[in-house]
């Protein structure tokens, strides 16, 4: 009993500084104010941190250039956060509390699909939109929600690139793309499954014969059985998702057993650290990217992505690099502030609807949503380890260089 | 369905026609099985004469892991970490003993379990503190061995922890046959009263046992943060082979733990290869069940012949 009663001491309390907080903020008629509840403290506080940077830089730069213009009024950008402390559950509340406490008509994502998944249920029943830009997974878009748009390209279309890519190569080389054999090894989590189904639904579209495809355990770390079998089979790809642990084992164990294919695309290189601890081994190997710096996006706030890329990194010195989490956030609000322009309107129903009509180019790829709300318009982005160093590659229309292929491995 | 049982009778095939995998396969079998033997063989150690089911053996072996890690990342071979992380292991085993196995020795088999899966939880968190969530590596720096032009290739890493495997278990058979301290803690693993009634200290045997598993979980760890990789959540997977090993094996025979260790990773990579990797696990607890049924039945023959 006690332990409630202070927990309800300490809600009404928050409640109430909630309510004195986004009294003025919801009172100014001169601003627009989003809403987003994301992760400030907790497992994802880092990305958290890149996405609302993300955000916060292109609210200033709209708000710099004079804000919105709706019937012939200018309105400056707020956003009010809330910290989700990285908990899915949490995410759910504080969007409730957005909604119905501040009365915020215009939501931006949390990070991450967990938090998104969570999130998205609650604008549905206000029905209030809610750009996001940080949840991939394919699940969020098979639920029929009308009021959920992502900037990002989603958890299916990660490594079929790769599948793209590689007919591209074998047509130049003269040789049908139906005569390409596949290796797949993607760990048995329902992430890395949905960047499976989108390499295999691909790979049967150009008829393409998959020879292994075996799901890793989440516990151990030894593919070496896995390894075999493709070195016996020589297939012209191999793909291997199973998140940091699957991209350092492969590498590693691919090198010490010989193992090698004319392409080789995994995910999680960054994060597995290859081009440093794996040097020679990681080379050549091809990384998915949702966006790169070097890429040929332009819009008329950024200039082009190396423009964003400097700005961003003059903005935020405490960046050495540009995260995409960021890239991403500061499009997302580009897409709610180009849906404003349009609908010439604060009524959500009509913003909704603007939303779903997007189709317009920015810094970060062409954003044009399907009838599920997901971007269809902007593709993964691969990038080949190249002399230690991640080179855009593909897709060869925004690349800056050319794809070394076969790929070799050094020592 | 149907596509799955094609793999399987494709890859089946190939080891008919290039014979050459097979040795692949069994190579990296008994190397990954060298592993497993070392936790398996401590926890034999600690079932067998303190008669605790040690549920934190796989986080024991994670901390040894993140010693070569450290080892590596001051720049030293994570080779040299072996002893060092042995003989911090035995400390920390000691100290285990005294501050929860001591308490639980005497009591039921759950409180036991309960202590150990509680200890397993702290030494994740700690870890997960200390060293972060991230999957960490360390490289031994050595090279490959290839076999039959390039076909065959193993790393000379695989190789020294088999051959390490093997030395602990034949010096361990040693300690226990020869000297005192060995005659000690057989002695209360057959009988802990009878052993204090002649005079042996049996707090201070099982003491040791436990430090003694410690140490060569340690020496496991080092070994796998140089062959695969290593997190504070991986432990788990080297206790379940630990403790399937040890069942199937029986805890008296020492040699047996070896063999069946040895066997079960042979037998892992071949499940790997024909069946596919989702169905390696499945293997492994799969033979366990046939084991344990196959003994009940053996065991109701020979209660009928008794009869």
């Amino acid at each position: 009993m006690k332990g409630i009663t202070i927990n309800s001491a300490r809600l009404g309390a928050a409640v109430a500084a909630a309510l004195v907080l986004a009294g003025p903020v919801a009172a100014a008629d001169d601003t627009i104010t989003l809403g987003s509840a994301i992760s400030i403290t907790g497992k994802y506080s880092q990305e958290g941190k890149n996405a609302s940077d993300g955000y916060n830089l292109t609210v200033k730069m709209i708000n710099q250039r004079g804000g919105i213009k709706i019937n012939g009024k200018a309105y400056k950008l707020v956003i009010k956060y809330y910290d989700d402390e990285s908990t899915p559950a949490r995410t759910a509340q504080l969007l409730e509390r957005l909604i119905s406490q501040d009365g915020i008509k215009y939501m931006l994502g949390p990070y991450a699909s967990g938090p998104t998944k969570a999130a998205a249920p609650v604008v549905e029943k206000y029905k209030i939109p809610m750009v996001e830009a940080e949840g991939a997974s394919r699940s969020l878009f098979t639920q029929g929600y009308r009021y959920l748009f992502a900037a990002l390209s989603t958890s299916e279309q990660y490594l079929a690139p790769a599948i793209h890519l590689a007919a591209e190569l074998a047509q130049k080389e003269g040789k049908k793309p139906s005569d390409l054999k596949i290796a797949m090894a993607f760990e048995n989590d329902p992430f890395s499954q949905d960047i499976r189904a989108g390499v295999e639904e691909d790979a049967k579209k150009l008829g393409m014969k998959i020879v292994v495809d075996d799901k890793l355990p989440r516990d151990l770390s030894d593919m070496s059985a896995t390894l075999t079998k493709v070195k016996a089979l020589r297939p012209d790809i191999i793909f291997v998702s199973g998140h940091t642990k699957g991209a350092a084992t492969a590498t590693r164990q691919m090198q010490e057993m010989g193992v090698n294919a004319p392409m080789v695309a995994m995910t999680h290189c960054e994060s597995a650290n290859l081009t440093g601890k794996f040097a020679g081994a990681a080379e050549g190997i091809l990384c998915p990217t949702q966006w790169a710096e070097t890429l040929k996006y332009k819009d008329d706030l950024y200039g082009s992505a190396m423009e964003f890329n400097t700005l961003f990194k003059k903005t935020y010195p405490e960046y050495n690099i540009v995260p995409y989490q960021a890239a991403q956030g500061a499009a997302a609000v580009e897409i709610w502030a180009d849906a404003f322009r349009r609908a010439q309107s604060f009524d959500s129903e009509k913003l909704r609807d603007a939303l779903a009509a997007t189709d317009m180019e920015t810094f970060y790829g062409h954003i044009k949503f399907g009838p599920a709300g997901n971007n269809i318009a902007k593709p993964m982005v691969l990038r080949q380890i190249q002399g230690g160093k991640y080179v855009v590659v593909a897709p060869s229309k925004y690349a800056a260089d050319p794809v070394v292929f076969p790929r070799k491995p050094t020592n | 369905m149907a596509g799955a049982v094609v793999f399987m009778w494709e890859n089946l095939q190939i080891l008919i026609a290039a014979p050459v995998f097979n040795v692949q396969l069994i190579l990296n079998g008994l190397t990954v099985g060298a592993i497993f033997a070392l936790a398996g063989y401590g926890l034999a150690l600690v079932w067998g004469v303190t008669n605790v089911k040690n549920l934190a053996q796989g986080d024991l072996v994670m901390m040894g892991g993140y010693v070569a890690y450290e080892f590596g990342k001051h720049g030293l071979n994570p080779m040299l970490a072996l002893i060092p992380a042995a003989a911090l292991m035995f400390a920390f085993g000691w100290l285990a003993y005294r501050l929860v196995i001591r308490r639980v020795i005497q009591l039921d088999l759950f409180t036991s379990l309960l202590a150990t899966f509680g200890m397993a939880i702290v030494i994740q968190q700690a870890l997960n503190l200390v060293f972060g969530p991230d999957v960490r590596t360390a490289r031994s720096g050595l090279g490959e061995i290839k076999m039959f032009d390039g076909m065959v290739e193993i790393t000379q890493i695989r190789l020294i922890a088999f051959a390490l495997c093997i030395l602990l278990a034949a010096g361990m058979v040693l300690f226990m046959k020869k000297s005192r301290m060995g005659q000690a803690i057989r002695a209360t693993a057959q009988d802990a009263r009878a052993a204090r009634v002649l005079g042996v200290n049996t707090d201070r045997v099982y003491a040791l046992t436990y430090s003694l598993n410690a140490a060569i979980c340690g020496a496991a760890g080092v070994l796998i943060a140089m062959i695969w990789v290593i997190q504070p959540f991986y432990g788990i997977a080297y206790s379940v082979r630990a403790f399937v090993i040890v069942t199937a094996a029986g805890l008296g025979n020492l040699a047996a733990v070896v063999m069946t260790a040895l066997g079960l990773g042979v037998i892992e990579q071949y499940s790997g290869f024909v069946l596919g990797a989702q169905f390696q696990q499945a293997t492994i607890v799969g033979l366990l069940l046939a084991i344990l049924i196959w003994r009940q039945i053996a065991l109701m023959r020979h209660r009928k012949a008794l009869q």
